[in-house]
């Protein structure tokens, strides 16, 4: 790495911070008790959880019956939110691996977060498939190839559901692997520092024994850069083949070639807006606003210009080529998501996705916190209206129009959602206490190549 | 640092000179080869019609049209004519490329404030060089041959009786505020001039900037760059598109393909980097270009080995949906050049140079750090996208009686031959680095 920086360049981390402040400073909250406001967090998230368990307790107890979908309307909430999740589930290795690969340094600050956060939501995701079918402990003959001799059939290998178990479950580890390794030296910091037993006991096995040798280092950079490598296709390659659930099918409005490359960017577009929500809320919580600067939290910002806009660009493809084709089907599909009885929710996904990003554009907005923070719960709420527009709008008017129907969410359709949140909170919150949010061994890497140390 | 200035020698212009002459020569023995053998289109006259009624049985009135259409009755030039406006066409759209995406690039190196590239942004700059040229062939070349390269320019397609129902609904993207019956598409001429005209307007600016900072070095030039750039962005995310419909896509009018316009600007991009990796080396291997080293060249190449991917991935895409869903009006494009004699090998040919080479020639470290490779490779995916665009344009308005032969090697010379051109001479004209650059440290002591 070069350790020229030009003088338009801003400083990534403030006030002067020297090597061991840096330690100080993000082992402060791992060490310490935890703060009032962390176990109000905990608390509410616990909540979620319970009331969601119970949900999804009567969900699996019951059957998929309790949930409100009907014959033409057989997908609705759940895989709505599979998708919202993986979504999100996207930003982390996008922050790890792709801007690894450009040589971004300001990750260094929001990636450990990040790839924990995409690690959660992966798993909140893959919640909702599962549940879909019903007797979840069958789910392993179901959704994976194993043999016949086990009593099932073979899977559909031509069907894309089960690309995606392939797709996810690889992601999944690959993220995991990488998250965990840039942990290990972080974890020898604190096993060092440890004043008590249990500590040093934990923290001493997690750490895998880490030594801090040349070639520890050495090995641990290549190791890196190689997931990373890995990583970057694999980005790609799971919203991919999750655009294909709907874009393999001649359903009008799923049908749609753009679908790959618009439902990542939508992903990185969902990803970088919950990265923001919880960064905002983490740097606060923990006091880490010389890390996590004005400065990220503007580059996130543009990076969420970027990417709303590219996803605006795909709704107006969408629009035009269903009206330039000629397919009265396709034309149909998409005159009845803009005025239809979901007009509502087509005009929310763009209000929230498209316009409302474009504020962004004013720097005066991207570089406020409150603001930043709204759009950021506006950009995911937009994106849960997306996939919800693209599914149900799709789906409620079938081909037949004595089976349109409309879909109605019940309390189990919402229990098991917040199921997922209360999950995903509680794992982030006990995430951010007992583990470094911040890389610390990578923030030390550039806290001399300020430009103002020059 | 003293002024590095590129000299374009008289024998360099020469060369490029008499590589245009041969070219005209190929393109005139290519014409008098094609129109002494019309005979040969008859035959497949039949087996082609066989086909289109295979596909579009369904819909009586298309498989009339097609046949008319395949017959050359009332509208439709001599073979060899088509053929050369063909020819124009996907050269003018392939070179256009080329130009544009040389300001892209470098609009992304100041949008996203990027120090490596400092030293070699002028190379870039000098082929959007080629843009007022290709506007002006592009205006000519359409108002001369629109009839033979769009079918829709065709007025009779919008008579009230017997026209064709799926035109007359998108005559309105063409012709409007007029009707289709006017034949004189005022909407689809404005737009191409409205975009050539931004394109050319940002040009303008952003090389004014660039340049007024070798005098004065001040920093404010960068940051008035970035701005510009972010705007340039903007304005190309959509123009891309947009012109992607408007000069390819619509030459197979009755089809559609939501991802075509991003398949045109990953085809054009691609294409982009490779020229530039291949000038940067090139100029380095002459001796020009001392703050360029290994790192930039990898660099450089790793942009033409991502985007090779990244080309093959929209590829992809958009074909196994189109092959999965299996929608006779949408794979009908995919019929038409994967199964038809003329151009079968071209679509496997696309596949290999533009994937399965560069990804395994470029897959080491060193080979994206030694000139000779960059030499092999980058004019490799090159003509790979050259294959590409001829893929997009030239099967939609030939149809079975296309061919690769003297004509288009020839007038890729000449039209190469002249872009090369035009891009050095431009190069010539200014200094070769931007010395003052505020990020020329940071690519001096680049290191990866």
């Amino acid at each position: 790495m070069s350790s020229v920086t030009s003088p338009v360049r801003t400083p990534l981390v403030t006030s002067g911070k020297s090597i061991h402040d840096v330690t100080e400073d993000i082992c402060r909250q791992v060490e310490g008790k935890p703060t009032r406001s962390w176990m109000m967090g905990m608390a509410i998230s616990l909540t979620a959880l319970a009331l969601g368990a119970y949900a999804t307790f009567v969900l699996l107890w019951e059957g998929i019956g309790v949930w409100g979908l009907n014959k033409t309307v057989g997908w609705a909430w759940d895989i709505t939110n599979f998708v919202w999740w993986v979504g999100i589930g996207h930003a982390g290795t996008l922050i790890s691996a792709i801007l690894l690969l450009f040589r971004q340094k300001w990750r260094m600050s929001i990636n450990r977060a990040a790839e924990a956060m995409t690690i959660f939501a992966v798993i909140c995701a893959a919640m909702f498939p599962l549940f879909h079918m019903g007797r979840l402990w069958l789910g392993f003959y179901w959704a994976l190839p194993l043999p016949n001799t086990f009593g099932s059939l073979w899977v559909n290998f031509n069907s894309p559901l089960l690309w995606d178990v392939f797709a996810i479950s690889t992601y999944f580890t690959v993220s995991l692997v990488f998250w965990y390794i840039g942990l290990i030296p972080d974890f020898a910091t604190i096993r060092d520092r440890a004043k008590n037993k249990i500590s040093q006991a934990v923290y001493g096995a997690l750490s895998f024994g880490w030594t801090g040798g040349a070639k520890a280092w050495m090995r641990y950079e290549s190791v890196a850069l190689i997931l990373a490598g890995l990583a970057t296709p694999l980005v790609l390659s799971v919203h991919t083949i999750v655009s294909f659930d709907f874009a393999t099918s001649v359903i009008p409005g799923w049908h749609t070639t753009i679908f790959p490359p618009y439902f990542v960017a939508g992903a990185i577009f969902s990803g970088f807006a919950m990265v923001l929500t919880l960064m905002i809320v983490t740097r606060a919580m923990f006091k880490l606003e010389d890390y996590i600067t004005i400065g990220h939290i503007e580059l996130m910002n543009i990076v969420i210009i970027i990417t709303g806009s590219i996803v605006g660009i795909a709704y107006i493809t969408e629009l035009f080529i269903a009206w330039y084709s000629g397919v009265q089907a396709e034309q149909y599909a998409f005159l009845n998501r803009v005025s239809g009885p979901y007009w509502w929710a087509y005009w929310t996904m763009m209000t929230c996705n498209v316009i409302s990003p474009q504020l962004f554009w004013v720097k005066k907005i991207r570089t406020s916190i409150v603001a930043t923070f709204i759009l950021s719960i506006i950009v995911n709420i937009g994106m849960w209206f997306e996939r919800f527009v693209i599914i149900v709008t799709s789906l409620h008017r079938d081909y037949l129009p004595s089976s349109w129907a409309m879909f109605f969410p019940t309390k189990y359709d919402v229990g098991v959602y917040l199921f997922s949140f209360g999950f995903f909170f509680t794992a982030f919150l006990l995430f951010s206490k007992f583990f470094p949010v911040i890389n610390i061994a990578e923030v030390k890497s550039i806290i001399k190549t300020d430009s103002e140390k020059l | 640092m003293s002024d590095e200035k590129y000299v374009f020698r008289p024998e360099r212009k020469r060369f490029l000179a008499i590589t245009a002459i041969i070219g005209v020569v190929l393109v005139v023995i290519g014409i008098l080869t094609t129109s002494s053998g019309g005979g040969h289109a008859e035959e497949e006259h039949s087996l082609v019609n066989a086909m289109s009624e295979s596909l579009l049985a369904s819909v009586e009135k298309d498989v009339a049209l097609v046949a008319e259409s395949t017959e050359g009755e009332g509208h439709g030039s001599e073979t060899w004519l088509k053929r050369l406006f063909a020819n124009l066409w996907m050269n003018n759209v392939y070179f256009t490329g080329l130009a544009i995406i040389g300001l892209c690039f470098v609009a992304i190196q100041y949008a996203a404030s990027a120090g490596w590239s400092a030293g070699l942004k002028r190379i870039p700059l000098s082929m959007a060089s080629w843009l007022p040229i290709a506007f002006v062939l592009m205006i000519v070349v359409w108002l001369v041959g629109n009839h033979d390269i769009f079918h829709w320019t065709h007025t009779d397609l919008y008579a009230a009786e017997g026209g064709d129902e799926i035109l007359k609904g998108k005559q309105a993207f063409f012709y409007w505020p007029l009707e289709g019956t006017s034949g004189m598409p005022v909407f689809f001429v404005i737009r191409m001039v409205v975009f050539f005209g931004l394109w050319y307007l940002f040009f303008t600016w952003i090389k004014r900037e660039m340049l007024a900072e070798d005098l004065d070095g001040k920093t404010s030039h960068w940051f008035k760059l970035r701005k510009l750039s972010a705007i340039f962005l903007v304005i190309f995310a959509v123009s891309s598109s947009v012109s992607a419909w408007d000069w390819v896509m619509s030459i197979d009018p009755h089809w559609f393909s939501t991802m075509f316009g991003w398949y045109v600007f990953a085809s054009w991009w691609v294409s982009g980097l490779a020229l530039i990796t291949y000038s940067v080396a090139r100029l380095k291997e002459r001796g020009y270009l001392s703050v360029i080293n290994a790192n930039h060249l990898h660099d450089l190449g790793k942009f033409v080995f991502a985007f090779s991917i990244f080309w093959t991935y929209i590829w992809f895409s958009q074909f196994l949906l189109i092959y999965y869903a299996n929608i006779p009006e949408e794979t009908v494009y995919f019929v038409e050049r994967m199964t038809t004699a003329p151009y079968s090998w071209v679509f496997y040919v696309n596949l290999l140079m533009n994937f399965a080479l560069p990804f395994l020639l470029f897959m080491t470290r060193d080979s994206k750090r030694h000139i000779s490779m960059l030499k092999l490779v980058c004019p490799l995916v090159l003509i790979g996208h050259w294959f590409d665009f001829y893929m997009m344009v030239n099967p939609g308005i030939m149809q079975e009686n296309g061919g690769i032969g003297f004509m288009e090697i020839g007038m890729t010379l000449v039209y190469g031959s002249a872009f090369v051109y035009i891009m050095l001479n431009s190069l010539s004209k200014m200094p070769l680095v931007a010395k003052n650059h505020p990020m020329l440290q940071e690519s001096l002591h680049h290191h990866i």
